[in-house]
Formats: structure tokens, sequence, C-alpha cells
């Protein structure tokens, strides 16, 4: 009927990693010699999915490679096999091998042929080790070899005599003998002679037996085919009615040819079927490499999520209905009524809303699962003892924050593992446990997630970081730096202590990437240390890149939305504090800190009556851990926003991160705070140009 | 209309045969293992039971014992998917009250050929 298979595709590579996942999991918790059961199971199971759904779907190759795989597995679980620590870490590759197919086919690249065939060569070796050598026996075709008969018209009588229980596996004589009848004309006896007497009759029993007698285009094996399903709830003959001219042809030595010829008819069956059964799935790829070229992207929400929705929706329903029912007869005698009706529209947009964004939110445990391969591979690479400590890991974040914070947070463990934690020889020697502690935790901190990562290493050496940030000429002779200030130096850009460049963690382009990296998110990343105590990373990063809470400002007749995550105060500017100073620049003292003054009418060329500060307001934002002083006519109300991107609407803005559309249907922008930041330190030379072109 | 429950834990299988079934006019359940496949048999009948063998909580095997035991589905039709590889599954299957099998890989022409042999 021509169904076209491949519409199933995505849901199947979404399966299969999150199986090579699960395996993975599974491989890396295993005790080599003490497998436990169930983990093997589970480990089965993903492969043994895998396999099927590749058979099914296609990709022979994986279907081929998962096999080989699938059948070591078998064993283990059978307890045929023991589980050795060769056997786990050569699993581990397949996995590595299986996920890199799957992504190779998914995108359409080519396979890694040499690989796939390494690791499956070292696959095979292992399952040749074996001392059952099990893998030999497969010999499938030939059963069917001996069952296939020349074509050709032929008679035959079969007797069937189906044992008491046959109905209870759910078969029914009937539905085999009709099957019989497609295939060729035949004439059935019943044999009543074993059917009791009405009293003694049992219904649920079959006491029935058949002879049937077929003539037609038939071979053996289609006729036991038809029988397989019972062929053990029956007495079955099969049996050919041979003319006397077959009879001496049989007793000949012409039976060599017959075989020959049979195998001949295989060969010819499995050629003309092989095509007809993987032609549509091979024909269909190209437009599923398309569909996965535009790379949608799916994401699979949990049941109770999306029943939350529906409910959701049918609350706004009845409010609206009740709304509307108002509106048509309003008197003013009902203005409460309308009011409490559009606080409760307000309540339900807003946790519709909130629900909305639910289904985007994915436990961090997706991003913290790779963890422990990597800290796997990496200490036995680097020869460290490490144990890894994971916790918070159901804490729940957005997909898209989460796709883009997995390499920062690899670059930071590799870091740890590599920098932090000292050999065990080391550790020792500080009196410290030789296996060393990396914590991955993450927890819900206001509208923000926060993540750490904890060693218990060397910690940072606060010398060596300044020695290197001199020579490097990030910082001066003579700066006095406090110590969270030289800390601080690791992130900036060509900075890495690392005495000798490792394949483990980076050349020098680290750090700054990931703080990049986690500022293009909106998030921050901070260190503290104490050496010889270990050091924590701490990022911090917004839930959703979808929505803002935002306070709305007033510059001339435009309004603009600060984060409100940014925002440290508002005042009311003292003009006592303002100082001037030389490029036109301003400064606001406050307290003990000097904040440059950046006036939004001047950045953005608004129109406004108001030029002096003393009429405004001073809101004081923190960006990239700088603070700067807004200067803006007034603050209108808070609310959250939703983020349109003004790049992909219409282009990058330096001090914009975007807009929004407020109730009124009015656009409004949303600043940029870190951008706006550095465009005010930066603007010492700028305004003082632009100074010079106005004189 | 004949129902058809559909038990698999890969999502993808269960979506390729239960579109095929019911692009073929057959009514689809469901179920994504062996105790999810009870509970809903025990909710209303179905024709058919269409199980694969290797599932978490409760595989395809002692499904059909439990199900067999359940006045319901006494003699309903219950078909296995496995693989070639797992012929011990097929007697397996066979004494748990298994009507038969379809092996792995298989196409929706053939799912369909199979099943129209079971219920017409």
């Amino acid at each position: 009927m021509g169904i076209d298979i491949s519409q199933f595709l995505d849901t199947f590579y979404e399966e299969s990693f999150e199986g090579l996942d699960t395996m993975e999991t599974e491989l890396l918790a295993l005790n080599p010699g003490a497998a436990d059961s169930e983990s093997i199971n589970t480990i089965f199971r993903a492969a043994h999915s895998i396999k099927g759904g590749s058979g099914t779907f296609g990709l022979n190759a994986v279907a081929d490679f998962t096999h080989v795989l699938e059948t070591l597995l078998d064993e283990m679980r059978d307890g045929k096999r023991d589980v050795t620590q060769q056997a786990v870490d050569l699993m581990l590759s397949s996995v590595d091998v299986l996920r890199e197919m799957l992504s190779a086919l998914r995108e359409s690249a080519d396979l890694d042929s040499e690989r796939i065939t390494t690791v499956h060569d070292q696959l095979e070796a292992m399952l040749k080790g074996g001392d059952d050598g099990k893998a030999a026996e497969t010999a499938p075709t030939d059963e069917a070899v001996d069952g296939v008969e020349q074509g050709g018209n032929s008679k035959w009588t079969v007797v069937f005599k189906p044992f008491n229980g046959l109905y209870r596996t759910g078969n029914d004589p009937v539905r085999i003998i009709r099957e019989l009848d497609d295939l060729c004309s035949i004439v059935s006896e019943i044999d009543l002679s074993t059917l009791p007497e009405f009293d003694l009759l049992d219904p649920e029993e079959c006491h029935l037996s058949w002879t049937i007698h077929l003539d037609g285009d038939i071979t053996e094996a289609q006729i036991k085919d038809v029988f397989a399903w019972v062929e053990d709830d029956c007495e079955l003959t099969v049996e050919k009615v041979s003319s006397p001219h077959a009879d001496v042809e049989n007793d000949s030595d012409a039976s060599a040819a017959v075989v020959a010829a049979s195998e001949e008819t295989i060969d010819a069956a499995k050629e003309t079927e092989t095509p007809a059964a993987t032609a549509p799935a091979v024909k269909k790829t190209p437009a599923a490499k398309k569909a996965a070229a535009g790379e949608s992207g799916s994401i699979r929400v949990g049941i109770d999520k999306v029943d939350a929705l529906i409910n959701m929706v049918g609350e706004l329903v009845i409010t609206q209905s009740m709304l509307n029912q108002l509106g048509e007869e309003f008197t003013m005698d009902r203005v409460q009524r309308l009011q409490e009706g559009l606080v409760e529209l307000e309540q339900h947009t807003r946790e519709l809303q909130e629900n909305v964004m639910r289904i985007r939110m994915l436990p961090i445990s997706f991003s913290f699962n790779r963890f422990p391969r990597l800290v796997h591979d990496l200490s036995s690479k680097l020869n460290k003892k490490i144990e890894l400590k994971v916790s918070g890991e159901q804490t729940e974040l957005d997909k898209t924050v989460m796709e883009k914070i997995g390499d920062p947070l690899v670059h930071l463990v590799r870091n740890s593992l590599d920098h932090g934690i000292e050999s065990p020889e080391e550790r020792v020697k500080q009196g410290k446990p030789e296996t060393g502690v990396l914590s991955l935790n993450a927890y819900h901190q206001g509208g923000n997630i926060v993540i750490e990562i904890t060693d218990d290493g060397a910690g940072l050496n606060a010398e060596k970081i300044l020695k290197k940030a001199l020579e490097k000429g990030i910082v001066k002779e003579g700066d006095n730096l406090p110590p969270e200030k030289i800390y601080d130096l690791i992130f900036q850009p060509g900075f890495s202590t690392a005495e000798q460049v490792s394949d483990v963690s980076g050349r020098g382009v680290g750090m700054d990437v990931v703080r990049r990296n986690v500022k293009d998110l909106g998030g921050a990343v901070e260190v503290i240390s104490e050496p010889g105590v270990g050091s924590t990373f701490t990022i911090r990063l917004p839930l959703t890149l979808a929505i803002l809470d935002g306070q709305l400002v007033r510059v001339g007749d435009e309004t603009y939305v600060v984060p409100l995550i940014s925002i440290i105060e508002s005042l009311q500017i003292n003009m006592d504090n303002v100082n001037s100073i030389a490029g036109g620049a301003e400064l606001y003292k406050l307290r003990n800190d000097y904040l440059p003054i950046i006036r939004l009418h001047e950045l953005f060329c608004v129109e406004t009556e108001n030029h002096e500060l003393s009429g405004g307001l001073l809101m004081v934002v923190e960006g990239d851990g700088h603070q700067a002083g807004i200067f803006v006519d007034d603050l209108l109300g808070q609310q959250q926003v939703v983020i349109k991107s003004l790049e992909s609407n219409f282009k990058k803005v330096e001090g914009l991160s975007g807009a929004t559309i407020l109730g009124d249907g009015t656009v409004a922008l949303i600043l940029d705070i870190p951008g706006l930041v550095s465009l005010s330190r930066h603007r010492g030379d700028a305004s003082a140009s632009t100074q010079a072109a106005v004189a | 209309m004949p129902t058809i429950l559909a038990v698999d834990d890969s999502a993808s299988m269960r979506q390729m045969v239960s579109f095929t079934l019911k692009a073929a006019g057959f009514g689809v359940i469901e179920a994504v293992d062996g105790v999810d496949a009870l509970s809903k048999a025990k909710t209303g009948k179905v024709d058919l039971v269409l199980t694969d063998v290797n599932m978490p909580k409760m595989d395809g095997i002692s499904l059909i014992k439990e199900l067999r035991t359940l006045p319901n589905y006494k003699f309903t039709p219950i078909l296995l998917l496995t693989t070639e590889s797992g012929a011990d599954k097929k007697s397996e299957g066979k004494s748990a009250g298994a009507t038969g099998w379809i092996v792995k890989p298989f196409n929706p022409d053939q799912l369909l050929a199979t099943i129209k042999k079971v219920i017409r």
C-alpha cells in the first residue's frame, strides 16, 4: 500500500540516540566481573531496539553492526560470557561508532567505514573468542533448502490433526485452511471421529482433524509455512501425491540436479525479493535527508505537560465566554464583574505562558549525562583517580539554552580534570585522599539556573596566573589586584597557564570562549578558588531565552525595556555627584564608586525635551561585572516581554539585544546592558572624537 | 472495525505500526510496555495484540502469559514481533500462548499481509 516509512526516521534517530545514551550510562556503571543482570538487560534492550528499527527503516549498515553487538550482549545476558573490562571498553567504542553512524546517516554525510570496520572486526573477534563458538553455527538457509521443491504443478495431501489446546493460542484451523485455499485449489475432508458426545464436549477445545488435498503450483515449504505457527500444536504430515513418473525421476541420479536447480530458485527468489523490500526505503531517504538538513528539531514532551496546557486553554475559553457575555449586555454596575473577569484572564494567560514555557524545559540531566563517560575516559588517559558526583540533575532549563551550554560545560569539566585535580601521588603527598572528586551541581535561583563545577584539586595558583598575565600583557606591572580579580584573568582571551598544551584541555582558547558562550546566553561565569582545597566554577544562566522580565523606561517618546536582572537600583540624580571628565564623559559618584553615565537619547538619537540630568532618573545597571548608570526620563511598569530577534527581522544594532511588542501594539527595544556598559567604557575616545566633529 | 493493541517500547516502531494499521482501516491502541498493555487490554476488548518481545517492566512473553489468564483474551490472536535470531523466543512465545509471530525487520506491506491472515 506504499506507506512512506521514512516519515518515522526522525523518531527513530531520536530514540536511538537516547538508547545509546542509556547504553553508555549503564556500561559505565557496569562492574566488570560482577555485572548486574538488569543492567546487561537494559543495554541489550537498547541495542536490540536500534537493530530492529534500523533494519525496518533500511539502515542496513547500522543493523549489521548492531547485530554483532547484540549477539555479544545476548551471550552475556545468558551468562555464557563474562563481562570483562575489555568487553566494556569495546562496547563503549561500539556505542561511539553507532552514534557517529546515526549522525552521519541523519545528516546524509559519509560513513567512516574504516572505523566502523575496525570496531566491527574487534567485536567479531571477541565473539569468536568465546569457547562456545556460537556465532559459527548460524546457517539459516539450510532448512530452507531442504524444504524447497521444484516449482510446477503438484499434488499434496496434508493431514492436520490439531491438539486439543490449539484454540488457546488464538489459532484457528479455518484460518489456516483458508490460507491454503488462497495458495491453490483445495479439497478438505473433515474427520469427526474424535468428536465427543455432546454432553462431554468442551467448546474451548479442538476435537476435529482434517485431511486436505492440494492441487496447484505450490511447494512443501509454502505449505509448511502456512502451518508454521501451529507446528507444535498439531500432528502434521505433508505428502506429495506422486505420479509413477515422478517416482522414477526421484530415485534416479538426477536428484543432484534437482537440488542444484532448487538452489538456483532460492537465489532467484532472494534477488527478486530483496530489492522489492528495501527499494521504498532507499528511495525515500533523500527526502528525509532534506528534511533533516532543515534541522527543524523536535522535542519530546511529557503527557502531563500537554494535559496541563489543554486544561489551561479550557479555563481561558471559559473566561473569554464569560467576558463576552458581560460585554453583550454591559451596564455600569457590572464594572466590578468586568474587572474580576480581566484579572482572571490575566492570571490564566500567565499560567498558560508558564506552561508553554515548561514545554521547552528539559532536566539538565540531558546535558550532565555525557560526563560520566568523559570522566571515565579522561581519568584513565590522565592516570588520575576521579570520582564524579552529580546532583540537581532534575533541574530544568530551556532546551536551546541546554544545547548551547553543553560545550562550555565540557570545557570546564575537562579543565578541572586536567589542571584542577592532581595526580594520585601528588594528592597522597598533600595528605588528600588518592581519589579526587569532581562535583556537578545545578539548582534554580530566582529566574536563573546555576550550574557549579567543583573540584577538590590544587586550586588556582594566583602567582602563576599573575606572572602569565604580565607576560601576555593582560595586566600591567604594579596593578594591585585582589585575588578574585586575578582568578578572573583566566577568562581573558589568549590566556593559558598550562605549561604544556595537552590534548585534554585547551590551548589557551578555552576559558575566554567559555565566558563568551555563556555571555551570549545572557549568563555569567565566575570562579572561586582556594589553593590546595579546590576551585568552583559557577555558571549562571537565564532559564529561557524567549521571555524576559523587563522594566519599561521612557526616553523622550520612546519606550525601552531593561532586563530586570541587570538592574541594581534607580535613583533621582543629585547634581552634586555628577562629575564631568575629559573627553566629555560624565561620571556619577555613587557611594564609593564612579559610574559612567549613559545618555540613551544621545546614543540612540532620540528627541527629548529633557537634556538636564537633574530632571531625570539614573538607573544603575550591571553587565559583565561592571556597573554603569543609564539616564532615563521616567520609569514605567515592569512586565514580562516576549523577545523578538532584531537580527532576524532587521539587523544587529549595537546596544540592543532585541525588540518586543507591548500591549498597545507598539514596538519597544530591549537594551543590551553588557553591550551598553562596555560601550560606555570605550566611549572616552569615541565621545572625544564626536565632540571634535561637532566643534 | 477491528481494534489492534500495538505494544512496543520503541516509539518509531509504534509509529510505523500504528500508522500502517490505521491507514488500513484498523483501530489502534498503543502501549509502551507489558504493564501498560495489560492495563489497556483490561479496559476494553481488542481483536488482536501485536507485541514486541524485549521491553522494560514486562516483556512480551510475560504479557502473553498474563493476557491468556484473562477471560476476554483466552482466544484472542496475539502476534509476537521477533527478530530472526530469536528462534528460541518463538517457541517460548508459543508455549506462553502466542498465536504466531512476525519477523523483524518487516515493511508495512508484510505487516498487513500477516495481520490480514489473522483478522479479516
